[in-house]
Protein backbone atom coordinates (compact mmCIF):
# COMPACT_ATOMS: atom_id res chain seq x y z
CA UNK A 1 0.00 0.00 0.00
CA UNK A 2 1.03 3.63 -0.36
CA UNK A 3 2.49 5.06 2.82
CA UNK A 4 4.24 8.23 3.92
CA UNK A 5 8.03 7.87 3.79
CA UNK A 6 10.64 10.29 4.93
CA UNK A 7 14.09 11.13 3.61
CA UNK A 8 16.04 12.79 6.39
CA UNK A 9 18.79 13.97 4.02
CA UNK A 10 16.26 16.20 2.32
CA UNK A 11 14.38 17.42 5.37
CA UNK A 12 15.05 21.10 6.03
CA UNK A 13 13.51 21.06 9.48
CA UNK A 14 11.03 23.77 8.49
CA UNK A 15 8.13 22.10 10.34
CA UNK A 16 5.73 23.12 7.57
CA UNK A 17 4.38 19.56 7.50
CA UNK A 18 3.22 19.97 11.08
CA UNK A 19 1.40 23.17 10.21
CA UNK A 20 -0.15 21.68 7.08
CA UNK A 21 -1.19 18.53 8.95
CA UNK A 22 -2.85 20.53 11.70
CA UNK A 23 -4.58 22.72 9.13
CA UNK A 24 -5.77 19.79 7.01
CA UNK A 25 -7.29 18.19 10.11
CA UNK A 26 -8.77 21.41 11.50
CA UNK A 27 -11.97 21.23 9.51
CA UNK A 28 -11.43 24.84 8.42
CA UNK A 29 -11.09 25.82 4.76
CA UNK A 30 -9.11 28.92 5.58
CA UNK A 31 -5.71 28.70 7.24
CA UNK A 32 -6.01 32.04 8.97
CA UNK A 33 -9.32 30.98 10.46
CA UNK A 34 -7.89 27.62 11.49
CA UNK A 35 -5.02 29.12 13.46
CA UNK A 36 -6.36 32.52 14.40
CA UNK A 37 -10.02 32.15 15.09
CA UNK A 38 -10.17 28.92 16.93
CA UNK A 39 -9.90 28.88 20.69
CA UNK A 40 -7.83 25.78 20.51
CA UNK A 41 -5.01 25.65 18.04
CA UNK A 42 -5.33 22.75 15.60
CA UNK A 43 -2.96 19.89 16.43
CA UNK A 44 -0.60 18.06 14.08
CA UNK A 45 -0.47 14.28 13.69
CA UNK A 46 3.09 14.50 12.38
CA UNK A 47 6.12 15.46 14.47
CA UNK A 48 9.46 16.78 13.23
CA UNK A 49 12.47 15.71 15.26
CA UNK A 50 15.43 18.10 15.20
CA UNK A 51 18.87 16.78 16.07
CA UNK A 52 22.46 17.88 16.07
CA UNK A 53 24.38 18.48 12.80
CA UNK A 54 21.26 19.78 11.11
CA UNK A 55 19.52 16.39 11.08
CA UNK A 56 15.74 16.64 10.84
CA UNK A 57 12.96 14.26 9.93
CA UNK A 58 9.23 13.99 10.27
CA UNK A 59 7.54 11.05 12.01
CA UNK A 60 3.93 10.06 11.44
CA UNK A 61 1.93 6.83 11.62
CA UNK A 62 3.64 4.05 9.68
CA UNK A 63 0.35 2.20 9.11
CA UNK A 64 2.23 -0.93 10.18
CA UNK A 65 1.55 -4.43 8.93
CA UNK A 66 1.43 -5.38 12.62
CA UNK A 67 -0.34 -2.41 14.18
CA UNK A 68 0.28 -2.85 17.91
CA UNK A 69 -1.88 0.19 18.62
CA UNK A 70 -4.89 -1.53 17.04
CA UNK A 71 -4.21 -4.87 18.70
CA UNK A 72 -3.78 -3.26 22.10
CA UNK A 73 -6.69 -0.81 21.89
CA UNK A 74 -8.97 -1.55 24.82
CA UNK A 75 -12.16 -0.21 23.25
CA UNK A 76 -11.89 -1.14 19.58
CA UNK A 77 -11.64 2.54 18.60
CA UNK A 78 -8.56 1.82 16.48
CA UNK A 79 -9.16 -0.23 13.37
CA UNK A 80 -7.49 -1.04 10.06
CA UNK A 81 -9.71 -0.11 7.13
CA UNK A 82 -10.04 -2.08 3.89
CA UNK A 83 -7.12 -0.13 2.40
CA UNK A 84 -4.76 -0.90 5.26
CA UNK A 85 -5.09 2.56 6.83
CA UNK A 86 -5.09 2.62 10.62
CA UNK A 87 -7.95 4.83 11.73
CA UNK A 88 -9.35 5.99 15.05
CA UNK A 89 -13.01 6.48 15.92
CA UNK A 90 -13.01 9.35 18.39
CA UNK A 91 -16.52 8.47 19.56
CA UNK A 92 -15.14 5.22 20.95
CA UNK A 93 -11.74 6.43 22.20
CA UNK A 94 -11.67 7.00 25.97
CA UNK A 95 -8.18 8.49 26.03
CA UNK A 96 -6.61 5.62 28.00
CA UNK A 97 -3.34 5.97 26.03
CA UNK A 98 -2.73 2.26 25.60
CA UNK A 99 -1.96 3.10 21.94
CA UNK A 100 0.79 5.47 23.10
CA UNK A 101 2.15 2.59 25.17
CA UNK A 102 2.03 0.25 22.16
CA UNK A 103 3.25 2.41 19.23
CA UNK A 104 6.94 1.78 18.39
CA UNK A 105 7.27 5.16 16.64
CA UNK A 106 5.52 7.53 19.02
CA UNK A 107 2.88 8.54 16.50
CA UNK A 108 -0.18 9.25 18.63
CA UNK A 109 -1.09 12.62 20.05
CA UNK A 110 -3.63 13.58 22.68
CA UNK A 111 -6.32 15.87 21.25
CA UNK A 112 -8.01 18.81 22.92
CA UNK A 113 -10.96 16.64 23.93
CA UNK A 114 -8.54 14.02 25.37
CA UNK A 115 -9.20 11.47 22.65
CA UNK A 116 -6.20 10.39 20.62
CA UNK A 117 -5.23 11.77 17.23
CA UNK A 118 -3.26 10.04 14.53
CA UNK A 119 -2.40 10.31 10.84
CA UNK A 120 -5.10 8.78 8.65
CA UNK A 121 -3.28 9.70 5.43
CA UNK A 122 -5.75 12.55 4.98
CA UNK A 123 -8.50 10.15 3.86
CA UNK A 124 -10.96 11.68 6.32
CA UNK A 125 -10.33 15.27 5.27
CA UNK A 126 -8.93 16.30 1.90
CA UNK A 127 -8.47 12.90 0.36
CA UNK A 128 -5.87 12.11 -2.23
CA UNK A 129 -2.27 12.83 -1.35
CA UNK A 130 -1.60 13.55 2.31
CA UNK A 131 -1.18 17.23 3.07
CA UNK A 132 2.28 16.86 4.64
CA UNK A 133 3.50 15.26 1.41
CA UNK A 134 1.84 17.77 -0.90
CA UNK A 135 3.17 20.77 0.97
CA UNK A 136 6.71 19.60 1.76
CA UNK A 137 8.92 22.19 -0.02
CA UNK A 138 11.83 19.80 -0.57
CA UNK A 139 10.14 16.44 -1.29
CA UNK A 140 11.52 15.06 1.96
CA UNK A 141 8.15 13.43 2.61
CA UNK A 142 6.75 11.22 -0.13
CA UNK A 143 3.68 9.03 -0.57
CA UNK A 144 4.77 5.78 -2.21
CA UNK A 145 4.27 2.05 -2.30
CA UNK A 146 7.48 0.52 -0.96
CA UNK A 147 6.05 -2.83 0.12
CA UNK A 148 8.55 -4.65 -2.07
CA UNK A 149 11.44 -3.13 -0.11
CA UNK A 150 13.48 0.06 -0.06
CA UNK A 151 13.67 1.65 -3.49
CA UNK B 1 -24.10 -34.38 18.14
CA UNK B 2 -23.32 -31.04 16.58
CA UNK B 3 -19.76 -30.59 15.49
CA UNK B 4 -17.90 -27.37 14.76
CA UNK B 5 -14.58 -26.77 13.10
CA UNK B 6 -13.84 -23.97 15.57
CA UNK B 7 -15.19 -23.39 19.04
CA UNK B 8 -14.12 -20.52 21.27
CA UNK B 9 -14.97 -20.46 24.97
CA UNK B 10 -15.08 -16.83 26.06
CA UNK B 11 -16.15 -13.62 24.36
CA UNK B 12 -13.62 -10.99 25.37
CA UNK B 13 -10.25 -9.81 24.00
CA UNK B 14 -8.63 -13.26 23.72
CA UNK B 15 -11.71 -14.73 22.04
CA UNK B 16 -12.13 -11.83 19.61
CA UNK B 17 -8.42 -12.06 18.79
CA UNK B 18 -9.10 -15.74 18.09
CA UNK B 19 -11.87 -14.93 15.63
CA UNK B 20 -9.70 -12.36 13.84
CA UNK B 21 -6.77 -14.78 13.74
CA UNK B 22 -8.90 -17.58 12.26
CA UNK B 23 -10.33 -15.20 9.67
CA UNK B 24 -6.87 -14.20 8.47
CA UNK B 25 -6.54 -17.76 7.22
CA UNK B 26 -10.01 -19.30 6.90
CA UNK B 27 -12.79 -16.97 5.81
CA UNK B 28 -15.43 -19.66 5.45
CA UNK B 29 -15.86 -22.11 8.32
CA UNK B 30 -18.33 -21.20 11.02
CA UNK B 31 -17.02 -20.31 14.48
CA UNK B 32 -19.04 -21.10 17.59
CA UNK B 33 -18.50 -18.72 20.51
CA UNK B 34 -19.70 -19.84 23.92
CA UNK B 35 -20.03 -17.22 26.64
CA UNK B 36 -21.42 -17.43 30.14
CA UNK B 37 -22.43 -13.77 29.91
CA UNK B 38 -25.60 -12.41 28.28
CA UNK B 39 -23.86 -9.64 26.29
CA UNK B 40 -22.18 -9.11 22.98
CA UNK B 41 -18.43 -8.59 23.37
CA UNK B 42 -17.67 -5.56 25.49
CA UNK B 43 -14.51 -3.93 26.74
CA UNK B 44 -14.02 -5.00 30.34
CA UNK B 45 -11.79 -2.05 31.25
CA UNK B 46 -14.68 0.21 30.28
CA UNK B 47 -16.87 -0.90 33.19
CA UNK B 48 -15.29 1.77 35.39
CA UNK B 49 -15.78 4.41 32.67
CA UNK B 50 -19.44 3.39 32.40
CA UNK B 51 -19.90 3.50 36.17
CA UNK B 52 -18.34 6.95 36.16
CA UNK B 53 -20.77 8.06 33.46
CA UNK B 54 -18.03 8.76 30.91
CA UNK B 55 -19.04 6.04 28.45
CA UNK B 56 -22.54 5.05 27.40
CA UNK B 57 -23.55 1.41 27.42
CA UNK B 58 -23.79 1.27 23.62
CA UNK B 59 -20.19 2.51 23.34
CA UNK B 60 -18.85 -0.28 25.51
CA UNK B 61 -18.85 -2.80 22.70
CA UNK B 62 -15.35 -4.08 21.96
CA UNK B 63 -16.31 -4.76 18.34
CA UNK B 64 -19.14 -3.42 16.21
CA UNK B 65 -22.42 -5.32 16.67
CA UNK B 66 -22.06 -6.52 13.05
CA UNK B 67 -18.80 -8.29 13.97
CA UNK B 68 -20.33 -11.73 14.57
CA UNK B 69 -22.31 -11.74 11.37
CA UNK B 70 -19.44 -10.42 9.29
CA UNK B 71 -17.17 -13.09 10.68
CA UNK B 72 -19.68 -15.93 10.42
CA UNK B 73 -19.77 -16.51 14.17
CA UNK B 74 -22.60 -18.26 15.92
CA UNK B 75 -22.82 -17.24 19.55
CA UNK B 76 -24.39 -18.92 22.55
CA UNK B 77 -24.99 -16.57 25.44
CA UNK B 78 -25.55 -17.53 29.10
CA UNK B 79 -23.89 -20.86 28.45
CA UNK B 80 -21.29 -22.51 30.63
CA UNK B 81 -19.04 -25.35 29.59
CA UNK B 82 -18.96 -28.14 32.18
CA UNK B 83 -16.26 -30.38 30.85
CA UNK B 84 -13.88 -30.82 27.94
CA UNK B 85 -13.07 -34.32 26.68
CA UNK B 86 -9.87 -33.94 24.67
CA UNK B 87 -9.81 -37.64 23.69
CA UNK B 88 -12.96 -37.49 21.58
CA UNK B 89 -12.76 -33.71 21.01
CA UNK B 90 -16.09 -32.95 22.60
CA UNK B 91 -17.38 -30.79 25.39
CA UNK B 92 -20.36 -30.96 27.69
CA UNK B 93 -22.40 -27.82 28.23
CA UNK B 94 -24.14 -27.02 31.49
CA UNK B 95 -27.52 -27.95 29.99
CA UNK B 96 -26.22 -31.41 29.19
CA UNK B 97 -25.68 -30.95 25.46
CA UNK B 98 -22.55 -32.49 24.00
CA UNK B 99 -20.86 -30.74 21.09
CA UNK B 100 -17.75 -31.60 19.12
CA UNK B 101 -14.86 -29.45 17.96
CA UNK B 102 -11.95 -29.80 15.61
CA UNK B 103 -10.03 -26.88 17.13
CA UNK B 104 -10.87 -25.30 20.45
CA UNK B 105 -9.76 -21.97 21.91
CA UNK B 106 -10.09 -21.54 25.66
CA UNK B 107 -10.27 -17.82 26.42
CA UNK B 108 -11.99 -18.03 29.77
CA UNK B 109 -10.19 -15.07 31.31
CA UNK B 110 -9.68 -14.55 34.99
CA UNK B 111 -11.98 -14.41 37.97
CA UNK B 112 -11.68 -12.21 41.03
CA UNK B 113 -9.70 -13.66 43.88
CA UNK B 114 -11.89 -13.30 46.95
CA UNK B 115 -9.92 -13.80 50.16
CA UNK B 116 -11.52 -15.79 52.95
CA UNK B 117 -12.70 -13.09 55.34
CA UNK B 118 -14.89 -13.73 58.34
CA UNK B 119 -18.48 -12.72 57.60
CA UNK B 120 -18.17 -12.92 53.83
CA UNK B 121 -21.60 -13.80 52.38
CA UNK B 122 -21.82 -17.24 50.82
CA UNK B 123 -23.26 -16.04 47.54
CA UNK B 124 -21.59 -12.75 46.61
CA UNK B 125 -23.59 -12.52 43.39
CA UNK B 126 -26.79 -12.01 45.39
CA UNK B 127 -25.38 -9.31 47.64
CA UNK B 128 -26.70 -5.78 47.19
CA UNK B 129 -23.76 -4.17 48.97
CA UNK B 130 -20.66 -6.34 48.46
CA UNK B 131 -19.18 -6.72 45.00
CA UNK B 132 -16.21 -7.75 42.96
CA UNK B 133 -15.46 -5.47 40.01
CA UNK B 134 -14.45 -7.23 36.81
CA UNK B 135 -17.62 -7.66 34.76
CA UNK B 136 -20.45 -5.52 33.46
CA UNK B 137 -22.82 -7.39 35.77
CA UNK B 138 -20.62 -6.30 38.72
CA UNK B 139 -20.71 -2.68 37.57
CA UNK B 140 -24.50 -2.76 37.12
CA UNK B 141 -24.84 -4.08 40.67
CA UNK B 142 -22.59 -1.37 42.08
CA UNK B 143 -24.44 1.35 40.19
CA UNK B 144 -27.75 0.28 41.72
CA UNK B 145 -26.39 0.82 45.21
CA UNK B 146 -24.43 3.98 44.47
CA UNK B 147 -26.09 7.02 46.03
CA UNK B 148 -24.74 10.46 46.94
CA UNK B 149 -24.57 9.54 50.60
CA UNK B 150 -23.07 6.09 50.09
CA UNK B 151 -19.85 5.33 51.88
CA UNK B 152 -17.65 3.13 49.70
CA UNK B 153 -14.91 0.86 50.99
CA UNK B 154 -12.59 -0.78 48.47
CA UNK B 155 -10.34 -3.65 49.48
CA UNK B 156 -7.34 -3.57 47.15
CA UNK B 157 -5.27 -0.64 45.85
CA UNK B 158 -4.44 -2.33 42.54
CA UNK B 159 -5.61 -1.24 39.09
CA UNK B 160 -9.14 -2.58 39.56
CA UNK B 161 -9.58 -1.06 43.01
CA UNK B 162 -8.26 2.35 42.01
CA UNK B 163 -10.29 2.51 38.78
CA UNK B 164 -13.36 1.70 40.87
CA UNK B 165 -12.38 4.47 43.30
CA UNK B 166 -11.97 6.96 40.46
CA UNK B 167 -15.36 6.00 39.02
CA UNK B 168 -17.22 6.49 42.28
CA UNK B 169 -15.48 9.24 44.23
CA UNK B 170 -17.54 12.05 42.74
CA UNK B 171 -20.82 10.18 43.06
CA UNK B 172 -20.83 9.22 46.72
CA UNK B 173 -20.04 10.49 50.19
CA UNK B 174 -16.63 8.87 50.65
CA UNK B 175 -14.24 6.34 49.17
CA UNK B 176 -11.71 4.56 51.37
CA UNK B 177 -9.21 2.16 49.84
CA UNK B 178 -7.79 -0.49 52.17
CA UNK B 179 -4.74 -2.55 51.23
CA UNK B 180 -2.31 -4.75 53.08
CA UNK B 181 0.58 -3.41 50.96
CA UNK B 182 2.44 -0.27 52.01
CA UNK B 183 1.78 1.48 48.69
CA UNK B 184 -0.81 1.81 45.95
CA UNK B 185 -0.53 -0.18 42.70
CA UNK B 186 2.02 -2.45 44.39
CA UNK B 187 2.35 -4.77 41.40
CA UNK B 188 2.76 -1.92 38.87
CA UNK B 189 4.77 0.80 40.60
CA UNK B 190 7.66 1.28 43.01
CA UNK B 191 7.82 3.40 46.14
CA UNK B 192 8.29 6.87 44.66
CA UNK B 193 6.00 6.51 41.65
CA UNK B 194 3.38 4.91 43.84
CA UNK B 195 3.55 7.82 46.23
CA UNK B 196 2.92 10.31 43.40
CA UNK B 197 -0.23 8.45 42.40
CA UNK B 198 -1.43 8.12 45.99
CA UNK B 199 -0.96 11.83 46.67
CA UNK B 200 -2.81 12.71 43.48
CA UNK B 201 -5.75 10.50 44.40
CA UNK B 202 -5.80 11.94 47.92
CA UNK B 203 -6.17 15.44 46.50
CA UNK B 204 -9.20 14.07 44.64
CA UNK B 205 -10.75 12.94 47.94
CA UNK B 206 -9.85 9.25 47.84
CA UNK B 207 -8.78 8.08 51.32
CA UNK B 208 -6.27 5.32 51.89
CA UNK B 209 -5.65 2.91 54.74
CA UNK B 210 -2.51 1.04 53.76
CA UNK B 211 -0.75 -1.77 55.62
CA UNK B 212 -4.24 -2.64 56.79
CA UNK B 213 -6.52 -5.58 56.13
CA UNK B 214 -10.19 -6.29 56.66
CA UNK B 215 -10.58 -8.87 59.41
CA UNK B 216 -14.34 -9.16 59.43
CA UNK B 217 -17.22 -8.11 57.22
CA UNK B 218 -20.40 -7.17 59.05
CA UNK B 219 -23.66 -5.78 57.80
CA UNK B 220 -22.77 -2.15 56.83
CA UNK B 221 -19.39 -2.24 58.59
CA UNK B 222 -15.95 -3.80 58.19
CA UNK B 223 -13.50 -4.42 61.01
CA UNK B 224 -9.86 -3.66 60.29
CA UNK B 225 -6.57 -5.20 61.40
CA UNK B 226 -5.66 -1.94 63.16
CA UNK B 227 -8.61 -2.31 65.51
CA UNK B 228 -10.69 0.35 63.79
CA UNK B 229 -13.84 -0.14 61.78
CA UNK B 230 -15.27 1.46 58.64
CA UNK B 231 -18.95 1.84 57.83
CA UNK B 232 -19.96 1.06 54.28
CA UNK B 233 -22.95 0.97 52.00
CA UNK B 234 -20.83 -0.44 49.16
CA UNK B 235 -17.87 -2.77 49.67
CA UNK B 236 -15.73 -3.67 46.66
CA UNK B 237 -13.41 -6.66 46.90
CA UNK B 238 -10.57 -6.02 44.45
CA UNK B 239 -7.68 -7.97 45.92
CA UNK B 240 -6.67 -9.50 42.62
CA UNK B 241 -7.67 -11.96 39.95
CA UNK B 242 -6.80 -15.56 39.25
CA UNK B 243 -6.71 -17.34 35.90
CA UNK B 244 -9.77 -19.42 35.14
CA UNK B 245 -8.14 -22.71 34.20
CA UNK B 246 -10.55 -25.29 35.66
CA UNK B 247 -11.69 -26.75 32.32
CA UNK B 248 -8.13 -27.44 31.18
CA UNK B 249 -7.03 -28.61 34.61
CA UNK B 250 -9.88 -31.15 34.77
CA UNK B 251 -9.04 -32.29 31.25
CA UNK B 252 -5.50 -32.89 32.58
CA UNK B 253 -3.78 -30.14 30.67
CA UNK B 254 -0.71 -28.56 32.26
CA UNK B 255 -1.29 -25.59 34.55
CA UNK B 256 1.42 -23.29 35.87
CA UNK B 257 0.65 -19.69 36.64
CA UNK B 258 -2.22 -20.16 34.25
CA UNK B 259 -2.86 -22.56 31.39
CA UNK B 260 0.48 -23.65 29.93
CA UNK B 261 0.82 -23.16 26.17
CA UNK B 262 3.59 -23.32 23.61
CA UNK B 263 4.55 -20.42 21.31
CA UNK B 264 1.61 -21.33 19.07
CA UNK B 265 -0.74 -20.87 22.05
CA UNK B 266 -1.53 -24.59 21.96
CA UNK B 267 -2.04 -26.16 25.37
CA UNK B 268 -0.53 -29.51 26.30
CA UNK B 269 -3.81 -31.00 25.03
CA UNK B 270 -3.83 -31.55 21.27
CA UNK B 271 -6.10 -29.23 19.26
CA UNK B 272 -6.87 -27.11 22.32
CA UNK B 273 -5.46 -23.59 22.39
CA UNK B 274 -5.63 -20.95 25.09
CA UNK B 275 -5.27 -17.16 25.14
CA UNK B 276 -5.62 -14.24 27.49
CA UNK B 277 -5.91 -13.88 31.24
CA UNK B 278 -6.36 -17.64 31.76
CA UNK B 279 -2.88 -18.44 30.44
CA UNK B 280 0.70 -18.43 31.62
CA UNK B 281 3.07 -16.29 29.56
CA UNK B 282 6.84 -16.13 29.38
CA UNK B 283 7.71 -12.55 30.32
CA UNK B 284 10.66 -11.77 28.03
CA UNK B 285 11.75 -8.84 30.21
CA UNK B 286 12.35 -11.01 33.28
CA UNK B 287 12.54 -14.44 31.62
CA UNK B 288 10.03 -15.80 34.10
CA UNK B 289 6.63 -17.42 33.70
CA UNK B 290 3.79 -15.11 34.68
CA UNK B 291 0.06 -14.68 34.50
CA UNK B 292 -0.13 -11.45 32.48
CA UNK B 293 -3.76 -10.44 32.80
CA UNK B 294 -3.64 -7.50 30.41
CA UNK B 295 -5.80 -6.79 27.40
CA UNK B 296 -3.15 -6.33 24.66
CA UNK B 297 -1.58 -9.63 25.64
CA UNK B 298 -4.96 -11.36 25.44
CA UNK B 299 -5.72 -10.07 21.96
CA UNK B 300 -2.24 -10.85 20.61
CA UNK B 301 -2.33 -14.39 22.01
CA UNK B 302 -5.84 -14.95 20.71
CA UNK B 303 -4.87 -13.84 17.22
CA UNK B 304 -1.86 -16.17 17.13
CA UNK B 305 -3.98 -19.03 18.50
CA UNK B 306 -6.61 -18.43 15.82
CA UNK B 307 -4.10 -18.42 12.98
CA UNK B 308 -2.60 -21.70 14.17
CA UNK B 309 -6.05 -23.22 14.63
CA UNK B 310 -6.79 -22.38 11.01
CA UNK B 311 -3.58 -24.00 9.84
CA UNK B 312 -1.13 -21.14 9.43
CA UNK B 313 1.89 -21.19 11.68
CA UNK B 314 2.16 -18.10 13.85
CA UNK B 315 4.23 -17.49 16.96
CA UNK B 316 3.71 -15.30 19.99
CA UNK B 317 6.90 -14.90 21.98
CA UNK B 318 6.95 -11.24 22.97
CA UNK B 319 4.90 -11.11 26.14
CA UNK B 320 5.80 -8.75 28.96
CA UNK B 321 3.91 -6.63 31.48
CA UNK B 322 2.31 -3.51 29.98
CA UNK B 323 0.03 -0.98 31.59
CA UNK B 324 -1.48 2.31 30.60
CA UNK B 325 -3.86 3.77 33.08
CA UNK B 326 -5.13 7.19 34.08
CA UNK B 327 -6.64 8.38 37.35
CA UNK B 328 -8.43 11.69 37.23
CA UNK B 329 -6.09 13.34 34.77
CA UNK B 330 -2.87 11.68 35.91
CA UNK B 331 -1.58 9.13 33.42
CA UNK B 332 0.76 6.23 34.02
CA UNK B 333 2.62 4.11 31.51
CA UNK B 334 4.63 1.15 32.66
CA UNK B 335 6.24 -1.80 30.95
CA UNK B 336 8.64 -4.65 31.53
CA UNK B 337 10.62 -5.46 34.62
CA UNK B 338 12.19 -3.05 37.08
CA UNK B 339 15.63 -4.63 37.08
CA UNK B 340 19.07 -3.25 36.29
CA UNK B 341 20.56 0.23 36.42
CA UNK B 342 17.85 2.81 37.04
CA UNK B 343 17.75 6.26 35.45
CA UNK B 344 15.29 8.45 37.25
CA UNK B 345 14.17 11.96 36.31
CA UNK B 346 11.50 14.22 37.69
CA UNK B 347 10.06 17.50 36.40
CA UNK B 348 6.78 19.20 37.31
CA UNK B 349 5.20 17.54 34.24
CA UNK B 350 6.69 14.10 34.47
CA UNK B 351 8.22 11.41 36.63
CA UNK B 352 10.24 8.81 34.75
CA UNK B 353 12.34 5.80 35.64
CA UNK B 354 14.07 3.60 33.10
CA UNK B 355 15.78 0.29 33.82
CA UNK B 356 18.70 -0.96 31.74
CA UNK B 357 20.46 -4.28 32.20
CA UNK B 358 23.01 -6.02 29.99
CA UNK B 359 22.61 -3.20 27.46
CA UNK B 360 18.90 -3.89 27.03
CA UNK B 361 15.98 -1.74 28.17
CA UNK B 362 14.17 -3.93 30.70
CA UNK B 363 11.42 -1.71 31.96
CA UNK B 364 10.13 1.79 32.56
CA UNK B 365 7.62 3.84 34.48
CA UNK B 366 6.32 7.20 33.24
CA UNK B 367 3.85 9.30 35.18
CA UNK B 368 2.44 12.48 33.71
CA UNK B 369 3.54 13.44 30.20
CA UNK B 370 3.71 10.05 28.52
CA UNK B 371 3.98 11.13 24.89
CA UNK B 372 5.82 8.67 22.65
CA UNK B 373 6.40 6.22 25.50
CA UNK B 374 5.83 3.33 23.08
CA UNK B 375 9.31 3.94 21.66
CA UNK B 376 10.61 2.61 24.99
CA UNK B 377 8.10 -0.25 24.90
CA UNK B 378 9.41 -1.34 21.52
CA UNK B 379 12.98 -1.50 22.83
CA UNK B 380 11.75 -3.96 25.47
CA UNK B 381 9.66 -5.88 22.93
CA UNK B 382 12.55 -6.24 20.48
CA UNK B 383 15.20 -6.57 23.22
CA UNK B 384 17.19 -4.05 21.19
CA UNK B 385 20.92 -3.86 21.82
CA UNK B 386 21.38 -0.34 23.17
CA UNK B 387 25.04 -0.09 22.14
CA UNK B 388 24.02 1.47 18.80
CA UNK B 389 21.66 3.94 20.47
CA UNK B 390 22.41 7.36 21.92
CA UNK B 391 21.59 6.56 25.51
CA UNK B 392 21.67 10.11 26.78
CA UNK B 393 19.16 11.17 24.16
CA UNK B 394 17.00 8.14 24.82
CA UNK B 395 16.88 8.76 28.55
CA UNK B 396 16.02 12.42 27.99
CA UNK B 397 12.92 11.52 26.00
CA UNK B 398 11.68 8.72 23.77
CA UNK B 399 12.70 9.74 20.24
CA UNK B 400 13.64 8.21 16.92
CA UNK B 401 16.67 10.55 16.79
CA UNK B 402 18.35 8.40 19.43
CA UNK B 403 18.72 5.57 16.90
CA UNK B 404 21.58 5.50 14.38
CA UNK B 405 20.97 6.55 10.81
CA UNK B 406 20.44 3.09 9.36
CA UNK B 407 17.88 2.23 12.05
CA UNK B 408 16.13 5.53 11.42
CA UNK B 409 15.91 4.74 7.71
CA UNK B 410 14.57 1.29 8.49
CA UNK B 411 11.87 2.85 10.62
CA UNK B 412 10.90 5.78 8.43
CA UNK B 413 11.83 4.91 4.87
CA UNK B 414 10.77 1.25 4.69
CA UNK B 415 7.45 -0.48 4.96
CA UNK B 416 6.94 -2.75 7.94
Amino acid sequence: MKRVYVNEEWCLGCHLCEIQCAFANSGEADMVKAFNNSEQKPLARITVEDGENDIHFAVSCRHCETPYCVKGCITGALTVNENGIVQIDDTRCVGCRTCILMCPYGCLTVGHNKTLLKCELCVENLGGEPSCVRRCPNNAIVFEDRDGGLL
Amino acid sequence: MKKFKYIIIGNSAGAIGGVQGIRKVDQASEILIITSEPWETYSRPLISYWLQGKVKREKMHYRDPSFYKENNCRIRYNTSVEKINPQDQTMALADGEIIGYEKLLVATGSIPFVPPIKGLPKNLKESKSIFTFTTLADAIGVKKGLTNDARVVILGAGLIGLKAAEAMVNQCQSVTVVDLADRVLPSVLEDKSSDIVKKHLETQAVDFMLETSITEIRDKEVLLSNGKSLPYEILILAVGTKPQCTLIQEARGDIGRGIVTDHHQETTLKNIYAAGDCTQSLDISSETQKNLAILPNAFLQGEVAGMNMAGEEAVYDQAFPLNSVGFMGLYILSAGTYDGVAYETQTPEQYKKIFIKDNVLKGYIIIGDCMRGGIYTDLIREQTDLSTIDLKMLITSPQIMAFNQSSRKEKLAQSH
